[in-house]
This record gives C-alpha cells, sequence and structure tokens, in this order.
C-alpha cells in the first residue's frame, strides 16, 4: 500500500469548503453544535449531503464530528442523525465516547469511527481497546510530543491523525462561564452584545503578552491556547514515519487564513511526497502563513519537543 | 446556598445492588482512612504509589494499604484504589504487577479512566471490581449501558449529571450509580482541562494540576479590558459541592454510592464531613417519613469547609453565585487542634495528641462519630509526665487535658480561631 498522507481541515460553510478544496485540502471535518464540538460552522444533515456530493467527485472526503460529551437528551435524535449521516454518504464519524460508538455500531455499521476524546486521547493502547470495539483511526491529544507520536506510529495499525497547525482548546466546560462574570459585575446590558462574541480572550498577569480566546457556545464555556501550533518547517518528520492524516484546526480563522495554511501545508506535502529525500523545507511557504498571521497570536510548536512532569 | 429553599421534584429510582447507600470518603494516608472509618465511612478511596491522580497525596505503599484493608474490615469497609489517570504508554510498564499487588492486598475495587486500565484490571486481577472514574465525564445512560457490557459494575457520573439526568440513567440501566455530592470541583468537564499543561508543562491528566482554574485573569474584548484593576478579576474557580440539604433527594433517586472529594483534605475535614453525612444517611433509613435535617449537621460540614459551597449541576446550570470572584477567605473559622488517645472515666482525664497550637483559656469543641458534641474551655493542661504547660506546642505531644463531658479515643478536638 503506497502512503498517501491525508491533509485535514474544518469548515464554516458550503463556500469555505470549496475554497480550501482548492487550495488543497483531502479532507474535512465538519458537522452542527449539537452533537460536534468546537467546529467551524453548522452544517445540517442537508449540507452535509451536499459537501459529500461535492466532495467525493475530487476523491476528497467529509467526516462528520460528533465528539461532544452526550447527555441522556441527545440520545432521543442521535440514531436519526447517524441514519441521516450514511445516507449523505459520509467517509467517517468522529467520536469521543461510547453512546455515538454503539449507536453507529447499530445504524450504520460501515462507517468508519474515528477516536477523538481530545486531550484525554494519550495512549495508543487505549486507541486499540476502541479499535476492538471498531475505530479504524485515533485522533491524538495536542500535548503529545514528536518521540511519543513516533512510539505509537510504529506500535499500532490504526491511522493517526496529528494536529499540525491551528488553535488548540485548553479548557472545557459545561458552565456558561462569560455570562457568569457578566452577571457577577452586574453588567448584563454587555452580556447581550457580547454573548458568542468570538473577540473575547483572557489574560494572566504572569504571561504578559499572551491571549487566551474565550468563548461560549451550547456547550459550554471553551478557552483556547494563546498560540497557534504550526509544524510546517518539521512536517516531513511525520511523514517520514507515515503519519496518516495532518489536521489543520480552523476554527477561530478567517477563510483567507485557511486558505494560506491549507496552501503551505500542500505544497510541503507534495514536495516531500514526489521524493522524500531530495526534500528540503522552503523558507516561502511560512512567509505565506506568517504574512496573515495575527502578530499577538505566535506560532509555535506546541507539545511536539516538549517533556511534560506531573 | 441560594438554590437551598429551591424545590425539587423528586426523583424515584432504584438503588440496584446495595439496600443502603453507600459513603464514600477519601483518605490521603493510613490515619485519614482509619478516621474516615471510624467516623463512618462504608468505603475510602485511597491512592496507590503510581496511576493515581494525586501526586502529592501521601500515597499508600502496598504495605500500607494491607494495613488499612485491615482496619477497615473489622467495621465492615471497603477500600478502593484510584488509578484514575490517563495513561501514556510509557506508564504502562509494570501496570499488569501493580494491579495484581492491589488484589492481593484485599482492595475491593479500582477506581479507572482509561479503558487501557479497566481492560488490563479484568484481564490480570478478576478479583478486583473496577469502577468507572468520573475522569471519564458520562453524563448519558447509553454510555452507562455501554460499560456495564463491558463488565463494570459501577460508574462515577460526571459532576455535570442532574437529578433528572440521574434518574433516567437509574430507570434504564441496571448499575450502581456513584456521584460526587462533597468537595472541591474542577470546573471543567474532568480530564478536558490542560491549563496546567499550557501554562506550566505539568499534566494535569496524569496528576500535575496546578488549579490554574482558580488563579485570576483579566477579560479582553479586541483592544479593551472589560473591567478595570478595581474590579474582581475573571476566574473559572467554582464553590465547592455541597448536598447535606439533599440527602432525601439522593437517596430517593437511587445513587448507590455517596462520594465526597478530598484526598489532599485534613484528617478533621474528612471526619467532620463523614461525620455529617452519617449521620444524615442513618437519620434517613430509621425514619424515611420523619426526616428533617439537623442544623448540626450543617453547622459541622461549615466548620470544615475550606470554600463557600453549593450544589454544582444537581439542580441546575450553576451561575454567576457559583464561582468565587471576590477574594478567597477561610470560610471555617476553626482549626483542628487534637486527637483524643485515651480517657480516663475516674478522673476524667483525657490524653490528647497535639494537632496544632492550643492553650488554656481557650474555648474549643469536642466532636466524635454520631454527632456526640460538646464545648468547653481548656483548664490546666499537663504534659505526659505531670509537668503543667502554658500551651501545647509541639506537633503529636500527647496532653493531659481535663474534659467537660466523656470522650473517647479518635474523638477530635478543635478550636476556635480568635477573631483579631
Ligand atoms: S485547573 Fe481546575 S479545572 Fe483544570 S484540572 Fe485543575 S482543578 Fe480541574
Amino acid at each position: 500500500m503506497t502512503y498517501k498522507p491525508e491533509l485535514l481541515t474544518t469548515a464554516g460553510s458550503i463556500e469555505e469548503l470549496k475554497r480550501l478544496m482548492d487550495a488543497g485540502a483531502d479532507a474535512f471535518v465538519i458537522g452542527e453544535a449539537r452533537y460536534g464540538m468546537r467546529l467551524g460552522g453548522d452544517f445540517d444533515p442537508a449540507a452535509i449531503a451536499e459537501a459529500v456530493k461535492l466532495a467525493a467527485p475530487r476523491g476528497v472526503n467529509i467526516y462528520v464530528s460528533l465528539n461532544n460529551l452526550m447527555d441522556n437528551n441527545v440520545l432521543d435524535s442521535l440514531p436519526g442523525y447517524v441514519r441521516s449521516l450514511s445516507e449523505a454518504g459520509v467517509n467517517g464519524i468522529v467520536f469521543g465516547e461510547p453512546a455515538v460508538l454503539m449507536t453507529v455500531r447499530a445504524e450504520a455499521p460501515h462507517i468508519p469511527l474515528h477516536w477523538n476524546a481530545e486531550m484525554t486521547s494519550t495512549n495508543y493502547r487505549t486507541a486499540e481497546y476502541w479499535g476492538r470495539r471498531g475505530a479504524t483511526r485515533f485522533v491524538l491529544a495536542r500535548e503529545l510530543n514528536m518521540d511519543q507520536i513516533i512510539e505509537m506510529k510504529s506500535a499500532t495499525k490504526l491511522q493517526l491523525e496529528v494536529q499540525v497547525h491551528g488553535i488548540t482548546n485548553i479548557y472545557h466546560s459545561k458552565r456558561s462561564l462569560v455570562n457568569s462574570y457578566l452577571d457577577h459585575q452586574q453588567d448584563s446590558g454587555r452580556l447581550e452584545q457580547l454573548d458568542h462574541h468570538r473577540g473575547l480572550y483572557l489574560t494572566e498577569d504572569e504571561r504578559p503578552g499572551e491571549r487566551y480566546p474565550i468563548y461560549e457556545d451550547a456547550n459550554g464555556t471553551h478557552i483556547m491556547s494563546s498560540d497557534d501550533l504550526c509544524m510546517l518547517e518539521n512536517v516531513h518528520e511525520l511523514l517520514e514515519v507515515g503519519v496518516d492524516s495532518l489536521k489543520i484546526e480552523g476554527v477561530m480563522k478567517s477563510i483567507e487564513y485557511n486558505e494560506a495554511v491549507v496552501r503551505a501545508y500542500r505544497q510541503a506535502i507534495d514536495a516531500y511526497m514526489a521524493d522524500p529525500e531530495a526534500y528540503a523545507f522552503q523558507e516561502e511557504w511560512l512567509d505565506g502563513i506568517k504574512a496573515v498571521q495575527d502578530p499577538n497570536r505566535e506560532l509555535s510548536y506546541g507539545f511536539f519537543y516538549k517533556e511534560q512532569v506531573y | 446556598m441560594t438554590t437551598a429553599e429551591q424545590t425539587i421534584p423528586r426523583y424515584k429510582g432504584k438503588r440496584n445492588r446495595l439496600d443502603r447507600p453507600e459513603l464514600l470518603a477519601p483518605a490521603g494516608n493510613l490515619e485519614k482512612l482509619k478516621f474516615a472509618v471510624h467516623y463512618g465511612a462504608d468505603a475510602v478511596y485511597i491512592g496507590g504509589q503510581k496511576y493515581g491522580l494525586r501526586s502529592n497525596a501521601g500515597n499508600f505503599s502496598f504495605e500500607e494499604m494491607k494495613e488499612g484493608v485491615e482496619f477497615a474490615k473489622t467495621y465492615g469497609s471497603k477500600v478502593f484504589v484510584a488509578t484514575n489517570i490517563y495513561a501514556h504508554d510509557e506508564d504502562i510498564d509494570g501496570l499488569e504487577y501493580y494491579l495484581q499487588k492491589l488484589e492481593e492486598v484485599g482492595i475491593a475495587a479500582i477506581i479507572a479512566a482509561d479503558p487501557i486500565i479497566i481492560e488490563t484490571a479484568q484481564r490480570v486481577a478478576p478479583g478486583l471490581e473496577v469502577h468507572l472514574s468520573t475522569q471519564q465525564s458520562t453524563l448519558n445512560w447509553q454510555a452507562v449501558q455501554f460499560w456495564k457490557e463491558e463488565g463494570l459494575p459501577r460508574v462515577v457520573l460526571g459532576r455535570e449529571t442532574s437529578f433528572a439526568e440521574i434518574a433516567e440513567i437509574k430507570a434504564r440501566v441496571d448499575i450502581e450509580i456513584e456521584a460526587f455530592i462533597h468537595g472541591a470541583m474542577c470546573s471543567s468537564f474532568s480530564g478536558r482541562c490542560v491549563l496546567s499543561n499550557h501554562f506550566t508543562d505539568r499534566d494535569s491528566n496524569r496528576g500535575g494540576c496546578c488549579q490554574s482554574c482558580r488563579w485570576k485573569y483579566d477579560l479582553h474584548v479586541d483592544e479593551e479590558q472589560l473591567y478595570d484593576e478595581e474590579a474582581d478579576p475573571f476566574t473559572m474557580g467554582s464553590k465547592d459541592l455541597c448536598m447535606i440539604d439533599y440527602m432525601p433527594e439522593l437517596i430517593e433517586v437511587g445513587v448507590d454510592s455517596f462520594k465526597i472529594e478530598g484526598r489532599m483534605k485534613s484528617l478533621h475535614y474528612v471526619a467532620t464531613v463523614v461525620n455529617a453525612y452519617r449521620q444524615a444517611i442513618d437519620a434517613y433509613f430509621e425514619d424515611p417519613e420523619g426526616y428533617v435535617l439537623k442544623p448540626e449537621w450543617v453547622e459541622e460540614i461549615n466548620k470544615a469547609a475550606n470554600r463557600p459551597l453549593n450544589t454544582g449541576f444537581f439542580l441546575d446550570t450553576p451561575g454567576a453565585e457559583d464561582h468565587i470572584y471576590e477574594p478567597e477567605e477561610k470560610a471555617a473559622p476553626y482549626d483542628f487542634a487534637g486527637v483524643v488517645l485515651e480517657y480516663d472515666e475516674a478522673s476524667g482525664i483525657a490524653v490528647i495528641q497535639q494537632r496544632n497550637h492550643f492553650k488554656p483559656g481557650q474555648e474549643v469543641e469536642f466532636v466524635g462519630p454520631g454527632g456526640r458534641f460538646f464545648k468547653q474551655t481548656v483548664g490546666e493542661i499537663t504534659d505526659s509526665e505531670g509537668k503543667v504547660l502554658d500551651a501545647a506546642r509541639h506537633p503529636l505531644q500527647l496532653i493531659r487535658i481535663q474534659t467537660a463531658q466523656p470522650v473517647k479515643p479518635m474523638d477530635l478536638m478543635r478550636k476556635r480561631i480568635s477573631k483579631k
């Protein structure tokens, strides 16, 4: 089997999806907030079906995210939703918890399952546990480093998906923490204005210059990283070990930004695949990203080259 | 607690395996284990030297576990071990041996989140029950059903489940349900916080959390800081959970095990909190119809509390009043002062092991299991040689003191902190 790494990204609308396909994306994760977490925008089943229709002829895969922490209420509509995804012909379902796994097995066992429990997907043996129950792909937590990724890739037959670019979530609560705080300030006028506002961020005195975006949606409060992961310079390290899917996280970014990022990674991947031996990183690829990068957000290697303690 | 007066519908659920709910207490070390059991815990959970999320709690060696299990047995109580990390691959070496040892020393159950630990335990230590940790954030009945089918006898629900959701889960799945009813809480979904990883390179999900959710932050929108330095800063810090006002509801909804948080908490905290809930549960079962919440239980809990209290997600989603925006002050004006080791009925003299400075003239309280309680002023104190002391200054020093009423070994003595 020849190795063909997948360049995966997110999209907020059909329009964005088209533009990002043109920029070189091989696959997308889309969905709606009722079932999926931190998405670029809402795609209802009809829009998902349309996305599949646009993508399939170009060999582009559409995966749907169902990785919310589900409560009892969502379960009633879950089987119908999974059937509609099956009819739409999606190429994969992303799950984080057993209720979704059980439902997909019952309603649409042919749809490949990707296990993504966000920051708790940290070892391949647990991934294989989900693999024995139907998962074909393992979406790695972002807090792992390169050595761990390399070890996992050699240890498991499951497909590995690794985020290479963009913002990451660092805290998720069911609580409405922004609303609570504004309430505490007795500033409910602001509440209306700011609700779901995506320009909100936190700072902390000891960390000058770091801005941690925070927002609320139907799934609670999300706090995001102050830097953007960027593995472009070293993406060949992931390609060398055969990582199956490289993900560009597009949430909280403009379409122009995401286009530039997808284009840059496309170039790097294509250059590597054309001739791995002769591959050399080209500074100009990164320049394309730097040109659109928010100056307040550093590009970083995330946890790829870190050791953590506990 | 602003929601205390609110009336909620009484959900009737079934408790499937246990005729009474279990009161499950934390124990950070062997001594705390003994006190938790003595004050009425039906089971305690502890941490071993590996695989637990409290890397700083005085974790148990296998020897200590064995002693703890034997002590607990004399009260008919059980010992569970938290093995609730999300493992990284390098953590897996030694797991089998560790789990087999737990089984061998008589541990009744492990509390695990990572399926690889669950599966390994089922394979190599079948005598250990496996309880699914709250770290899995299990919130719905179908997920509970899944874990039942995987052979788990018990699921600890995510802290985000309400009474109504618990009732539905109990109605649909025949499995033991454990719920946190008291203590500090992550304000995030369990396991879904890596603030510490990002801020300090310490891994939250392997016990490295440095409580970043309780730090102070400033909230901005675009280039504007929303509130100035005078205003209370933004925080994610939650008030602590306390469900003492809702014991009948918890019992009737069918929760099988009531869990108290706090492996890092003091002996005084654990004993006091367990004591209150023990009495509430026993009072309910003695006379469900005639049950009334006794103000003493609430008072006792408040004397141990570290933070303001609330009811979490049981009644509704926490709002402004459930988070701690103001500067935190110590909630309870009491301090643990000593433990009774012996009591001589003829003379009325008790031997107290000092745990905090106290001196003659100070007002103290004695507390024992079942709600035994009295106050007195400290009279003359002497050391074990009979030498009169002006104060009990040294930790673990043995002090003789005349008590106003009979006391028993393992009774606690606490002092009021004088307001200056
Ligand atoms: S920082 Fe707070 S929410 Fe995060 S893991 Fe620690 S206690 Fe939990």
